[in-house]
């Protein structure tokens, strides 16, 4: 087995108590000494702090650039200002995910591709192989850290780090600017649903990056374990979870983001334009507090139905949630009763609408 | 006086009244706890029966009966508060009570010294 790899933080969150396990091939922290229910709350409740060095980021510069990754990419690249980020797809000839992704148009002729930590050399070599020899690809993730600032409370710690509120990114669009002497590229995006920013610095600066962060008043760390309960509320959907090489976008429920019916052509289009759904994501609530796993069946009047992607107790919502794919034939619509195998038991559950959680402050004016 | 089983369960006297639970040691593993499964009171357990299901946000774990025994009662609280266990494992956070116990089989159990040895070779 290869070795795990470590982010620049590793010392800091054996000092904070962290409890390190391996993800993506990468030594992290899954939850630090308060607990994973602790972190969730702290971050829907005031501002948590997550080491996301782990991601990979990708530059692609030159005059062709947006063009070529609209070829590339399954959402629209071309009409996205500078300025502003913008959730994406890498398919491959199938239609199938290689991965999610978060671009930011840097100026008209410049994005940064921010990847998954397990997926990034697979995408790397796609890009590679796509793009046309006018454009260039580098792959940064080693000299990039990256933190997620994450929390209702946020703006606060963002403007004791030397920003000014005004000057502060809309959702989803993300500014140039420093900290101290350190150079940064701020967003405001996230992975909670809470108001909150992503943060790159360079690799060589992380830990002093860190610990100012951490010494702002109301900031905590908080660990993968609570990024996934946070995700989970708001049904956003992970790599290998929700999305895979066995799942196309459209099945993921993002369809109409991809704008197929203005005829664009992109990796993997034609197969989504001729091959209808085989399934489709849908979100469970539970009865109780009793999770149902990844992998459980979900049936429908007794008939295996579709398959849990994801499950695990909501600590916002005090009771247990799920995403499943639903097989096409089954009814998916809100209102539908299932039941979720679980061990020898069973648990049931109705089919609803995400998020899971709406009081996220994500999208809140600041 | 507390017996120890080697999938962590914790088993303890009252008189003639023994409490089931999850280690300390099992409950730190675990992490919080979010949802506890009681068995039934009035089931008699065997050795090795499987008397519920203990949950927490990464991992459920079955509870097995560390010895044999009636279920008298059950720990009403981690219904509404399973992370009782966290808070309090060993001691308020017990699942459920059993009657009838098997004294031998408590015998085989580890007591705090080797189950403390059994952590640390594991």
């Amino acid at each position: 087995m290869e070795e795990l790899r470590s982010t620049p933080i590793a010392n800091e969150h054996v000092k904070l108590g962290a409890r390190m396990v391996p993800f993506a091939g990468w030594n992290m922290p899954v939850q630090y000494a308060e607990g994973i229910l602790a972190e969730h709350a702290h971050t829907r409740e005031k501002v948590s702090l997550f080491d996301i060095c782990h991601m990979g980021e990708f530059r692609v510069k030159g005059k062709d650039s947006a063009e070529a990754l609209d070829g590339i990419l399954a959402r629209p690249v071309r009409d996205q200002k500078t300025g502003v980020c913008r959730y994406n797809f890498l398919l491959n000839e199938k239609g199938t995910v290689i991965d999610d992704l978060l671009v930011y148009r840097i100026t008209e002729d410049e994005f940064f591709i921010v990847v998954n930590a397990g997926t990034r050399d697979g995408d790397a070599a796609q890009f590679r192989r796509h793009l046309p020899s006018g454009c260039t690809f580098t792959d940064e993730s080693d000299e990039t850290a990256k933190f997620d600032i994450q929390g209702p409370l946020s703006v606060e710690v963002i403007e004791k780090l030397g920003f000014k509120r005004e000057t502060l990114p809309g959702y989803f669009k993300w500014i140039k600017g420093r900290i101290g002497s350190v150079d940064c590229l701020l967003s405001r995006t996230g992975y909670t649903g809470e108001l909150g920013f992503e943060i790159y610095v360079p690799a060589d600066k992380a830990v002093d990056i860190w610990n100012i962060i951490m010494a702002q008043e109301n900031v905590k760390p908080a660990g993968l374990g609570a990024r996934d309960t946070l995700r989970l509320e708001m049904g956003y959907a992970l790599y290998g979870h929700e999305l895979n090489l066995e799942t196309t976008p459209v099945e993921a429920g993002y369809g109409k983001m991809l704008k197929l019916e203005s005829g664009r052509k992109f990796i993997g289009s034609e197969v989504l334009v001729s091959s209808p759904a085989k399934k489709q994501l849908v979100a469970i609530e539970l009865d109780g507090r009793r999770a149902a796993r990844e992998g459980s069946i979900v049936r429908i009047d007794g008939k295996e139905a579709g398959k849990v992607s994801s499950g695990a107790f909501g600590p916002s919502l005090g009771k247990a949630v799920a995403m499943a794919y639903i097989y096409s034939g089954f009814p998916s619509s809100a209102g539908t009763r299932v039941s979720l195998d679980a061990g020898k038991a069973s648990i049931d559950g109705v089919i609803g609408e995400l998020p899971f959680y709406k009081n996220g402050t994500a999208r809140k004016n600041i | 006086m507390k017996y120890y089983s080697a999938d962590h369960e914790c088993i303890w006297l009252d008189g003639e009244v023994a409490y089931v639970g999850i280690s300390k040691h099992a409950a730190e593993e675990l992490g919080d706890i979010t949802y506890v499964e009681l068995p039934e009171i009035g089931h008699d357990l065997i050795l090795g029966d499987t008397l519920g299901v203990v949950e927490s946000v990464k991992a459920a774990s079955d509870v097995y009966a560390p010895a044999s025994g009636t279920v008298i009662a059950v720990n009403e609280r981690l219904v509404d508060d399973p992370g009782l266990i966290n808070v309090s494992p060993e001691d308020e956070g017990w699942i459920c009570k059993l009657d009838n116990i098997d004294h031998d089989e408590l015998d085989e159990l580890m007591n705090e010294e080797a189950y403390a040895k059994y952590l640390k070779e594991a």
